[in-house]
């Protein structure tokens, strides 16, 4: 008896062995709740697929809890071998030379085959260097898109959602007449300057953007963006822009609970919308002021890439391609896209959906990545600004203090230049030796 | 005094060892650190690294964000602490004086103290929503023009409110075992000899409580200087504006969410300074005052 469990045990480790054979790849990631879900669920499909590597997805919470634990596990030296790390953070972690493997290197190395041209155009170059090198790989991607109520508008009499900001201006007494508000919009500093400078395509920064040097100065004060803001400022007085602070939650409740008629905020956001509205909604494109820069142009993504870690062995570097080829095929990427919202990060993938009929059902999906795949301009393809985190912190504060009269909108913008700079500089001295 | 030697056993050193270490490994040792990275620009995955002398301190000193959020500490913290303090103080002698269901009101009051930081500002700042908190609502009913989106003040309100609703019970459970523990001699006699309850209070019950309210204030500052953190970051995270901001808000913001290392632990070693001080202020000039 004693015999035949000992060797029973002896077999059960023996499978346990040739179970964990398997090479493990960790990839810490910040997509909790349902997106949380399709991740594993992806990981999952990559680990069914193969025998030889098992990618194990963690959640550690948000954006920047996931980048802090990335850099605290960095400098013990047990990272992860992927993380995720949002834009405003790509220039932390890009800069740190040596932290990460370029993704375009790995692909190249390991992979079958590389070809940036497979991705979409706004897409392509956001986590890439200054000549072109993709560095961290475009995973969840997202833009800025107008949710509009559409029993709002035809309470108002109003047939189509504005194109554009002059547009909006005649429609928004009519909507103010219905009881609404034009609208509120989350996230100003991704909706109202970055993405105001790529729609109507004007510079945001010296130096390329940022992606030259970290030797780089910031050009949001310009009149262009401020006469936007002082439009903001008198639409919100008039009752035309509802402003509900810096929250994103708040502002969307407020397009939620019908107290403004539109609501600016993500392509991400859909999916979560179409639970929760109790109305009709639709979505349409940013708009943009005629007539200013040469607008419209495509705009930025925003959500987050992954980046894949130095420091490992060839073996799960492998493992860290072969899984990346598997995100970038059409059909997962076609399966993030229909179950999160984010766009398609491949021209392929979005070739599929459309075959599908996807957008035929619900064409508001395709909205965002129509306006990603926008004509492009000289500055459409993204930033890379150090301290991106704590100059939005500043645009934030500033934000606050435009609309509640404490400053004037000439005051705000000198302050977030100066404020801005100062913290560029700072990020140049630490990176630049 | 004269300094008497005994002769010395090693077991008293074993015995307070475990302490020592624990504070050497958690507050000694990362203290030590916080100072070290202070004084150099590192990039946040530690690549590269350079000593800069005081040129962190020197941009921390000079920016208006970090200087308006230091101002901001030190009214938040006063306000809390002197609120807290004064509203328990008032509610446990109430308490004590109740006679019937005695127990029932005790129990209440101390019921806060069971609810986390975090929770006590979602608490509040959904009472405070805009579209469907009731006292927002009720303010505005009032006519009183109430936003603490936009309005500063109103927003410093609405965070005090919270840390002081948060605290005034864990004081209450002080002040409580406090006045229990004034011999009933005391009272009784002080009560033959003077009639207004309220001179007996200021004369006799208020010097006996002296060492727990000593106590209480300066738990209460470190409450109101680290402990807020998550009402503020749960409730407004520093809006509108920056006016409710305290300062170790501000270092999670630099360090935490920013990866500025140098910068931010520049802004913890001025707060490690700030708080030392005020300690040291109240152990000299204000523990004097209190006779045990």
């Amino acid at each position: 008896m004693f015999r035949k469990t000992l060797m029973a045990a002896a077999a059960l480790l023996a499978m346990a062995n040739t179970a964990s054979a398997a090479t493990e790849i960790t990839w810490w990631h910040a997509m909790d709740g349902a997106l949380g879900d399709v991740v594993n669920h992806i990981a999952d499909d990559f680990n069914k697929s193969q025998s030889e590597f098992k990618v194990v997805p963690i959640n550690k919470g948000g954006y920047e809890d996931t980048m802090t634990a990335g850099i605290a596990a960095f400098r013990a030296k047990n990272q992860p071998n992927i993380i995720q790390i949002f834009d405003a953070g790509a220039a932390t972690i890009i800069n740190a030379k040596g932290a990460v493997y370029p993704v375009q290197d790995l692909l190249e190395k390991y992979g079958s085959k590389f070809d940036i041209n497979d991705y979409i155009p706004g897409v392509r170059y956001f986590y890439a260097d200054s000549k072109g090198k993709m560095i961290g790989m475009p995973f969840n991607s997202s833009t800025p898109l107008l949710y509009f109520n559409k029993d709002a508008l035809a309470k108002a009499g109003i047939q189509n959602p504005p194109k554009t900001w002059q547009e909006f201006e005649e429609i928004a007494p009519k909507l103010k007449a219905a009881g609404y508000e034009g609208f509120a919009e989350s996230h100003s500093p991704w909706i109202f300057f970055e993405n105001f400078m790529s729609r109507h395509n004007l510079q945001m920064a010296t130096a390329n953007n940022g992606y030259d040097s970290t030797d780089v100065k910031i050009l949001y004060n310009n009149d262009d963006l401020k006469n936007h803001w002082k439009k903001m400022k008198e639409w919100k007085d008039e009752g035309y822009f509802g402003y509900y602070g810096r929250a994103w939650g708040a502002n969307q409740d407020a397009f939620l609970q019908q107290k403004a008629a539109m609501w600016l905020g993500s392509s991400g956001s859909f999916g979560g919308l179409r639970k929760s509205a109790t109305f009709d909604f639709g979505t349409s494109t940013l708009p943009y002021w005629k007539g200013v820069g040469d607008a419209p142009k495509s705009t930025f993504i925003g959500g987050a890439s992954l980046f894949a870690f130095s420091g490992h062995s060839d073996k799960e570097n492998k493992g860290v391609a072969e899984f990346f080829e598997f995100l970038t095929k059409p059909e997962t990427q076609y399966y993030w896209h229909k179950e999160t919202g984010y766009v398609p990060i491949t021209t392929a993938a979005y070739e599929l959906a459309k075959k599908d009929g996807y957008y035929k059902e619900s064409p508001d999906a395709e909205v965002g990545i129509q306006q990603l795949s926008e004509e492009g301009g000289e500055w459409t393809k993204g930033y890379r600004l150090g301290f991106y985190v704590q100059i939005r912190e500043v645009i934030y504060n500033e934000v606050d203090k435009m609309m509640n009269g404490e400053e004037t909108i000439d005051q705000a913008f000198d302050v977030i230049e100066t404020e801005g700079n100062k913290l560029l500089g700072r990020f140049h001295d630490t990176y630049s030796n | 005094m004269k300094r008497v030697q005994f002769g010395h056993s090693p077991v008293p050193y074993l015995f307070v060892a475990p302490q020592i270490i624990i504070i050497a490994i958690f507050f000694l040792w990362p203290a030590a650190q916080a100072v070290h990275q202070s004084f150099l620009l590192e990039d946040a995955f530690g690549m590269s690294s350079q000593f800069v002398w005081f040129r962190n301190f020197e941009d921390v000193l000079s920016s208006p964000s970090w200087l308006k959020s230091a101002g901001f500490t030190v009214v938040f913290s006063t306000l809390v602490a002197v609120l807290s303090i004064a509203i328990s103080l008032f509610l446990a002698v109430r308490a004590d004086e109740v006679i019937r269901g005695a127990k029932v009101y005790k129990t209440l009051l101390m019921w806060g103290y069971a609810v986390a930081p975090p929770v006590a500002g979602l608490l509040g700042i959904m009472l405070f929503n805009p579209l469907m908190g009731d006292l927002y609502i009720l303010f505005n009913k009032m006519g009183l023009d109430f936003n603490h989106i936009q309005n500063g003040n109103d927003a410093t309100f609405v965070v005090v409110l919270i840390a002081v609703w948060k605290q005034v019970s864990v004081n209450f459970i002080f002040f409580l075992s406090g006045l229990q523990g004034i011999p009933k001699s005391v009272t009784e006699a002080a009560t033959l000899d003077c009639k207004s309850p309220e001179r007996r209070f200021w004369t006799i019950t208020f010097p006996l409580l002296a060492p727990t309210t000593f106590f209480l204030m300066v738990i209460n500052l470190t409450y109101a200087f680290f402990e807020t953190f998550g009402i503020i970051d749960v409730s407004t995270k520093g809006a509108p504006g920056g006016a409710t901001a305290t300062l170790v808000y501000k270092v999670y913001v630099d360090g935490f969410l920013g990866a500025d290392m140098g910068g931010s632990s520049a802004q913890s070693v001025l707060l490690m300074i700030m708080v030392s001080v005020l300690t040291v202020f109240q152990f000299r000039f204000i523990e004097r005052k209190v006779h045990y």
